[in-house]
């Protein structure tokens, strides 16, 4: 193992009153990788990302990022968000201001970064993600798949070390995955470090470097995607693909 | 009678007019402020928030009416150095702390209604929680509330009257019944409801096309 890794989750444990969420999650993502996390609903993957946020507070263990703890009372929340990157299942785009202002609104309030300048940079992330043209549309007039395209722009803006992907095409109609896919492809051929909870299992067997099963709060099963998703070892992780594949999810 | 009355009647309406626009301006400041209180949820909060649920509570609870009496003769009956005296100041008062309990609980049910997916992405792109609610929670908010925050404005405007209680020399409502008084003619009354529709009628108008745009019920 070279260099620290980018992200490092060590023994989370995270409940909600009685229901315990995660049960002391494990995991990695080392720089220009990306880790995808599968498992049922319900299994803990959105709260272990809000967790690595800092949206929510962990319980036990430590989360690092560039090998510093950030889970620490001490440290300074915001400042670690600006570090990260993540992007919501339902977009969460601001529907009281346009294209460009959602983007570039973390770049100059979160990141000092003169108007212009954070201007000029959302219109070149924009354009490069195919939304050249609509800088000035409102989250609304845009489709499901342009709407998820300005949240990764948004996400990415601020140059974050990693980036988040919370079932980022879950919302969204079938024919409009392939485009936000595209552009997380993109993403990766390009070098950023990411860490995908996702329903989609042929985008993680082609987008990540590993698979991470997440059930019950535990990862049961880990590995590169080949062996997790075409000859799992556990019990747990074959019926939760078999699941999939009678679901024509697969 | 009326062409006697009005000018005297119009006169003194100017005069609520300005005493309705300073009060609104305190309600608006006011009701924000307790609203946002409300809103928080820091455990070390706890205390302020117990003293701004007291506050709409008890201001919220007494008829206006009573209030205008009790701080307009209740304050000057003390006999405290340093606190106003004026039949104005404390009418002006009494209404911004009675209009200022009902426009915060409005303010909050907008703050409420913002989806928490749009604190969560401003807390991801790494804006502070004070940042979040300046751009992102409250522009959104405040324009939910609009229509009930302008319903809240005409009831107001209306509401100036209840300090001529208080001996306001010059209040509409209180010349017109001086008028009236004086000869048994109820000409001047009219007058002064007719100064409160040409305000009110037009704030009302005002509500109907923004419930429209929120896709609110008026027409």
């Amino acid at each position: 193992m070279s260099a620290a890794p980018v992200l490092r989750v060590s023994g989370v444990t995270k409940a909600f009153g009685e229901r315990e969420v995660l049960r002391g999650v494990d995991l990695e993502v080392p720089e220009h990788r990306a880790v995808a996390v599968i498992g049922a609903s319900g299994s803990g993957k959105s709260t272990l990302l809000r967790c690595a946020d800092l949206l929510e507070e962990i319980d036990d263990g430590d989360i690092f990022l560039d090998g510093e703890v950030i889970t620490d009372p001490m440290v300074d929340t915001v400042a670690v968000r600006r570090r990260l990157g993540l992007v919501f299942q339902a977009y969460n785009l601001f529907p009281h201001m346009n294209v460009i202002d959602n983007v570039m609104l973390g770049s100059v309030r979160a990141h000092g970064i003169e108007r212009d300048e954070a201007e000029r940079r959302a219109r070149e992330l924009l354009g490069r993600f195919g939304l050249e043209g609509r800088e000035r549309d409102r989250p609304d007039d845009l489709s499901g798949g342009q709407q998820q395209r300005v949240a990764i722009v948004r996400a990415i803006a601020g140059s974050p070390r990693a980036l988040l992907l919370d079932e980022i095409t879950s919302a969204l109609d079938p024919e409009l995955v392939g485009e936000v896919l595209e552009a997380v492809r993109e993403l990766k051929q390009e070098g950023m470090t990411m860490l995908i909870v996702t329903h989609e299992m042929s985008f993680a067997r082609e987008v990540a470097d590993e698979v991470c099963f997440l059930h019950d709060g535990r990862i049961l099963e880990r590995g590169p995607p080949a062996k997790v998703l075409e000859s799992p070892e556990r019990p747990e992780t074959q019926q939760f693909l078999r699941r999939l594949l009678t679901a024509g999810r697969l | 009678m009326f062409k006697q009355s009005f000018p005297d009647v119009l006169e003194a309406f100017w005069f609520d007019v300005r005493m309705f626009v300073v009060v609104e301006v305190v309600v608006l400041v006011l009701g924000l402020a307790v609203a946002l209180v409300r809103t928080t949820t820091a455990p070390a909060l706890f205390p302020v928030r117990l003293l701004a649920l007291g506050y709409v509570d008890v201001f919220r609870g007494i008829p206006t009416l009573l209030l205008v009496y009790l701080i307009g003769f209740g304050i000057p009956a003390l006999e405290l150095s340093g606190l106003p005296t004026s039949a104005v100041v404390l009418g002006g008062a009494a209404l911004a702390l009675s209009y200022g309990a009902y426009v915060s609980e409005v303010y909050r049910a907008g703050i409420v209604s913002v989806h928490r997916g749009q604190r969560d992405a401003a807390r991801a792109i790494g804006l502070t929680e004070g940042q979040a609610l300046r751009h992102v929670i409250l522009p959104q908010a405040v324009r939910r509330v609009g229509p009930p925050l302008l319903n809240d404005f005409i009831s107001l405007q209306k509401d100036i009257v209840l300090i001529s209680v208080l001996g306001v020399a010059g209040e509409a409502f209180r010349v017109a019944q001086i008028d009236a008084a004086s000869d048994f003619n109820y000409t001047p009354l009219i007058a002064a409801a007719i100064c409160f529709l040409a305000i009110t009628i037009p704030l009302a108008r005002i509500v109907d096309r923004l419930s429209v745009g929120t896709g609110g019920v008026a027409r």
